[in-house]
């Protein structure tokens, strides 16, 4: 288990060819991944005729928006080798939460922010827990999960429809370039990809998030702000989840106490597909994207195979263990270089 | 006093005692029990009953959670162990004979040991983490529900299996009795052999345990395959309760209650030492609460929220941060030697 955790042990002098073998191998499950994505499309497309398409990418993107939101968040939680079993939850907070503020008469340029916000409460909480007073993420999130589903249900016992214009357009509205067509929710989902690729290679928050991931004692003596850092990832994953519940309740049209049920263990399996270690400080946010679109692309592949919805979870499972065995074996090559 | 202040299955205790005293006020006839056709009834025996599916997945995982493991695949081995039992018994010609129910358990239990092994398998021996070993499971352990019950719910009519959820024995419910066995046999098996300690062991350190000659790659295999088990037969219990295998919704979420009524009962996520007594509590704990929400007209929708609270309660007690600040309070006051303070702080860990 540790070989995963520790950094590739180094030779003293370090050749170009370890060094790039180093590097290639961090970077080789999300090609993995990526050769899945493009086997998948491949094969549907002999399999089918006639399946790559602008409609097809483009609804692929619309029908996994919000599980885009919650991999990223996910990723910066993963990374630090905790894990944060409440964005599920929040997803039906967040968006319940919203639907009764509208409901209430509330503009909506106050309840979006609080949408958001909602999941940030939530990412506070788990936070403090795992942060300061030390207790184990899976635990300190469950608790978090609770929470935010029971606070679901305290707002409202039964799902409510929005209809609120500004809701309304994150998914309604559609630019079309020929056949390819965007909604704003999409457009926000690649934007958070793009600003969490940002931050965690480009910002010393970013690095601090890998150092500690790769182990918390080492980058806390290096000085590195450790807590701070555990805690601003909760803190991440819950607006990221709060943002997904928003983005969610736009895609239905409403806000359900139900919503988001087990979305948590989709995003999980999303970035470890995507080819993020679960014990923390490997991984890339970009191969959570990869991730959830083989994730996606899995769910259309067995609805054109018209087989039974329930060989998904099947084929999720396996996906799971091909790659984590990938993942150990990759791991115990590392520590031989 | 203050060895009873001190004893791990204090606060477990205490809080099962609130709970129980909270619901005696609001409603004096919750301690009574009735006899009625020389069966026992009334809320404490039902919150006996009810709590044997959680107590049998529970006392599971506390064995997992014993070698630093966690198995989150117990869901949906539940779920799959009631789905192969229904279906064998709606197949068979004559549902309601006693050899077809029990062959049907059988063969559930079986299943859901091959599907422990499968999970030990993944953790001893390919050496995965055990979130992620059993992650694999609970996906697609919903999925294989689902294939057995070709996506419908199987609904039975079968007297025989009807009785192990609902019949009594001696006035007492036949799942009481269950529950009871299960843990009976684990205590005496865990405690009276050295293998509580081996298990033990292994938590606390897998790699000094194995050069101590202790085969951590059985023990960890078989906690697991126990775990699996007694998922089982929960499935077993949850599926004559409602006579219906529901591949979605049976056992959804049973693994976080589980990892909760483990953690309310004092054992540590973290591996190590682990009390059975403490799951005990902390399985009542959980299902006096469900059944208080339940008379106090709140909502049971609304449980998570106190479950919620719960578990930020117990979490905080528990955490070392909380306890040094305790200790150390205590310590000022009464200017004591950090000796004690520092070595019970190494065993609750």
């Amino acid at each position: 288990m540790t070989a995963q955790a520790t950094a590739p042990v180094l030779p003293e002098r370090v050749g170009l060819a370890d060094r790039v073998r180093a590097k290639s191998a961090s970077w080789a499950s999300v090609l993995a991944t990526l050769g899945m994505l493009v086997v998948l499309l491949v094969g549907d497309q002999i399999a089918f005729g006639d399946f790559i398409s602008a409609r097809l990418i483009s609804s692929l993107l619309l029908n996994n928006s919000f599980l885009i939101i919650l991999a990223v968040g996910m990723t910066f939680v993963i990374l630090t080798g905790g894990i944060d079993l409440s964005v599920g939850s929040v997803i039906a907070f967040s968006g319940l939460l919203g639907a009764q503020l509208l409901a209430h008469g509330w503009p909506a340029y106050v309840v979006i922010p609080l949408m958001v916000l909602s999941g940030t409460v939530i990412g506070i909480i788990t936070g403090v827990m795992v942060a300061f007073f030390e207790i184990q993420p899976f635990i300190a999130s469950l608790a978090g999960m609770f929470l935010a589903r029971g606070l679901a249900y305290v707002v409202s016992l039964k799902s409510l429809p929005i209809s609120d214009a500004s809701v309304d357009w994150l998914i309604g509205t559609q630019w079309s370039i020929g056949q390819f067509s965007i909604t704003p929710g999409v457009i926000l989902a690649l934007v958070v990809v793009a600003i969490a690729f940002w931050v965690l290679h480009y910002t010393r928050f970013g690095r601090t998030v890998y150092a500690v991931g790769g182990n918390q004692q080492s980058a806390r003596l290096m000085g590195l702000a450790s807590t701070r850092t555990v805690f601003l990832v909760y803190v991440i994953s819950g607006t990221c989840a709060g943002l997904a519940g928003l983005v969610f309740a736009s895609y239905t049209g409403s806000g359900n106490p139900l919503a988001g049920l087990g979305m948590e263990l989709e995003a999980i399996a999303a970035v470890v597909i995507g080819g993020t270690v679960l014990t923390g400080g490997s991984g890339y946010v970009l191969g959570s994207l990869c991730g959830v679109l083989v994730y996606g692309l899995i769910q259309i592949t067995i609805t054109y195979m018209s087989v039974d919805s329930w060989w998904t979870y099947i084929v999720i499972g396996l996906l799971l263990l091909l790659f984590v065995v990938f993942q150990r074996v990759m791991g115990a090559r590392r520590r031989r270089v | 006093m203050k060895r009873v202040l001190r004893h791990r299955l204090f606060w477990p205790i205490v809080a099962l005692v609130v709970l129980i005293a909270l619901n005696t006020a609001s409603r004096p006839t919750f301690l009574s029990i009735t006899i009625n056709h020389g069966a026992l009834y009334g809320s404490l025996i039902d919150i006996l009953r009810n709590s044997a599916q959680l107590m049998l997945v529970a006392i599971g995982m506390t064995l997992v959670i014993a070698t630093r493991g966690i198995d989150l695949s117990v869901g949906a081995v539940l779920a799959v162990s009631g789905a192969v039992a229904l279906t064998i018994i709606s197949d068979a010609p004559d549902p309601s004979s006693v050899s077809t129910v029990m062959v049907a358990i059988a063969i559930a239990l079986i299943v859901t040991l091959v599907l422990g092994v499968w999970n030990g398998f993944l953790v001893s021996v390919v050496g995965i983490q055990p979130i992620i070993a059993t992650l694999v499971l609970m996906f697609a352990g919903r999925g294989i529900a689902m294939l057995i019950t070709k996506g419908q719910i199987t609904t039975i009519n079968s007297a025989p299996y009807r009785q192990i959820a609902g019949g009594y024995l001696f006035g007492l419910p036949i799942a009481f009795y269950i529950s009871v066995a299960v843990i009976v046999i684990v205590a005496l098996v865990v405690r009276r052999t050295a293998l509580g300690m081996l298990i033990e062991s292994v938590g606390i350190n897998p790699e000094a345990s194995r050069l101590a000659g202790v085969r951590a790659r059985g023990i960890l295999w078989g906690v697991y395959a126990v775990s699996g088990l007694l998922a089982g037969g929960a499935g077993i219990l949850y599926s004559s309760n409602i006579m219906a295998a529901d591949a979605n919704n049976a056992g959804l979420n049973i693994e976080l209650d589980a990892i909760l009524a483990v953690v309310i009962g004092g054992t540590s996520l973290a591996g190590g030492k682990f009390l059975l007594s403490g799951t005990v509590v902390g399985v009542f704990v959980l299902q006096t609460l469900t059944s208080t929400i339940t008379f106090l007209g709140i909502p049971p929708a609304v449980t998570p929220v106190f479950k919620a609270v719960v578990v930020i309660a117990v979490c905080l007690l528990q955490s070392r941060k909380v306890r040094e600040w305790i200790f150390t309070r205590r310590k000022r006051t009464k200017a004591q030697d950090a000796v004690p303070a520092t070595t019970e702080l190494a065993v609750t860990r």
